[in-house]
């Protein structure tokens, strides 16, 4: 469960750059949601997960999440309760460490860490496994070093990576828009599939509406700042790519003149 | 180059190839480049002389110098992660301070060790030559150091301190305060930074405060040197390329100092020119390498 209230964040305040990124934001998400997030650029997406996931402060407004009030947490220490998987498959894995190196610290992700040998013995077999549903072959490549990998192939790791230790919140940040499309399918189809089968309330910022409106049981469309709309259950199914630009429209009052950027 | 000055030469590269593997864990493994150094091996050899001095065991002293050089990298990455500022300006900071500090520790520029115990003694009176027991200490600590620190990186929190230096937005994610890692990295480096002074001074009878002079400079050449011509595919085997450039550069410098082209002498003071030249050597030589190979 995570729980958003009347969160308010400007950049660079009172300098003549100001910027309102997030205009009294609430918003509340149960239980194994899976919501996808859309807009336009400049409209919020990224800086509401990078609020949720701790990287700065919210100038007002409260952050819940699981049972607590986590508003003025660290990034680090929220990290026990948040996956994140970002746009640049660089900043999920380290280049100079192993993939069975990466996934050991991935699964102290929260833990305490103490002086007993990162990798252990037995956690091979269990890495082994989980590098399996993959279906790369990097099962077989332990004692790679992370940096040899491909884009994909990284992205996968850190999908992987993000759920070893359940997050009360998965957040995905474009996780896929700097992948060809292959392998962004690929990526996209691992990430259903993880989500479903833990059970993960799930964040993810896409620019292709299809898969907004196909993904997930709820959708959400920011516009400077703001929620302008939110759709779940019957809505967001029977919704169309059409659908969303009138209602985008609608909303709006306006004409939209960046459509190729909302259409990806 | 006689054999006497091979022997001094292996000798001082294993003692400041200590300080090369601090060097190492800040400059490469961090991601940090720390000028501190120049101020605290000069911190190490002050603490160590003023307690031995003042009837502290040997041993305990070297203990103290780690423990001091640890503080004063603490105050560097303290500057920099608490109150940003530039990693390279906050040890300079740190350094010079240190500077008065030292002077401060010793009661003047210097201290003598004459008549002192020192943990090279404990060496001589098991029967080792009095000219062999500086390279049977350095080798015996330059040895722990290494070990100890590839065992170091193999832990959870040495994982995460090598993390910290590759991508710090992943481990945050992981739950890993950067801040506290960071802070702890330049401390463990600078105290053995500042080891590697303790034992210099125990080794030569006197701490003094310029002992420190140029000290970065010879870390990063004897890291690249070692990088260049022994490779870093592990960690084990990065630690250890570091010693050996420590070697490698002490004897290349002996080799040069020794060197005589018909009436053509470099001096002690064509060390600082000698020391460019190889690192640019290191440098470009991997590179010339991969053109001629690709050739």
């Amino acid at each position: 469960m995570i729980r958003l209230e009347h969160i308010v964040k400007y950049f660079h305040k009172g300098s003549v750059n100001e910027v309102f990124a997030l205009n009294d934001i609430t918003l509340r998400l149960a239980e194994g949601d899976f919501v996808t997030v859309i807009g336009s650029n400049g409209a919020g997406k990224s800086t509401l997960l990078n609020c949720i996931a701790g990287s700065f402060f919210p100038d007002s407004g409260k952050i819940f999440i699981g049972a607590g009030d986590v508003t003025r947490w660290p990034e680090y220490r929220r990290a026990a309760l948040i996956s994140r998987v970002f746009q640049n498959p660089l900043l999920g894995t380290c280049p100079s460490a192993t993939i069975e190196q990466n996934m050991a610290l991935a699964a102290l992700r929260g833990q305490k860490r103490g002086l007993g040998r990162g990798v252990k013995g037995s956690d091979r077999e269990r890495f082994r496994t989980e590098l399996r549903q993959l279906g790369l072959g990097l099962e077989d490549r332990l004692l790679d070093k992370v940096g040899l990998l491909s884009g994909g192939q990284r992205q996968a790791l850190t999908m992987l990576m993000a759920t070893m230790v359940k997050p009360e919140v998965l957040l995905l940040d474009e996780h896929i828009a700097a992948l060809d499309p292959k392998t962004a399918g690929h990526i996209l189809s691992l990430t259903e599939e993880i989500v479903a089968s833990r059970g993960l309330t799930t964040m993810m910022i896409t620019h292709n509406m299809k898969h907004a409106i196909s993904f997930g049981n709820r959708l959400l469309m920011l516009h400077q700042g703001r929620v302008l709309l939110d759709l779940c259950g019957s809505d967001k199914k029977t919704l169309t790519v059409k659908d969303l630009l009138e209602q985008f429209y609608l909303a709006q009052g306006e004409e939209l003149a960046m459509d190729s950027l909302l259409l990806g | 180059m006689t054999w006497y000055a091979a022997l001094g030469a292996v000798e001082q590269g294993l003692v400041y190839g200590i300080m090369v593997i601090g060097v190492y864990l800040t400059f490469r493994i961090l991601d940090f480049p720390d000028l501190t150094v120049d101020g605290s091996l000069p911190l190490g050899a002050a603490v160590s002389a003023v307690a031995i001095s003042s009837g502290v065991n040997p041993y305990l002293s070297l203990l103290l110098a780690l423990g001091g050089g640890f503080c004063a990298g603490m105050v560097t990455a303290f500057l920099n992660t608490k109150f940003k500022i530039l990693h390279l300006l906050a040890s300079i900071l740190t350094m010079i301070a240190l500077y008065s500090i030292n002077i401060r520790i010793m009661d003047g520029p210097n201290v003598a060790l004459l008549g002192s115990d020192t943990v090279f003694d404990a060496v001589t009176r098991l029967g080792v030559p009095s000219h062999f027991a500086g390279l049977v200490v350095f080798g015996l600590f330059a040895a722990l150091v290494v070990g100890g620190m590839v065992w170091f990186m193999g832990t959870e929190i040495g994982q995460a301190v090598l993390a910290t230096g590759d991508n710090p937005q992943m481990i945050t994610s992981q739950g890993v305060n950067i801040h506290v890692v960071i802070i702890f990295g330049v401390g463990l480096s600078n105290g053995l930074v500042a080891l590697s002074g303790a034992l210099i001074a125990q080794n030569q009878g006197a701490a003094d405060v310029g002992m420190g002079l140029g000290t970065i400079v010879a870390g990063l050449a004897s890291v690249i040197i070692g990088e260049t011509v022994f490779g870093c595919q592990t960690m084990a085997r990065a630690f250890i390329a570091a010693l050996l450039g420590s070697i490698v550069y002490r004897l290349a410098i002996a080799l040069a100092l020794g060197l005589e082209l018909g009436g053509f002498r470099f001096n002690p003071s064509d060390l600082n020119l000698i020391t460019a030249l190889l690192v640019i050597v290191a440098l470009i030589t991997p590179n010339l390498k991969r053109r001629l190979l690709a050739r």
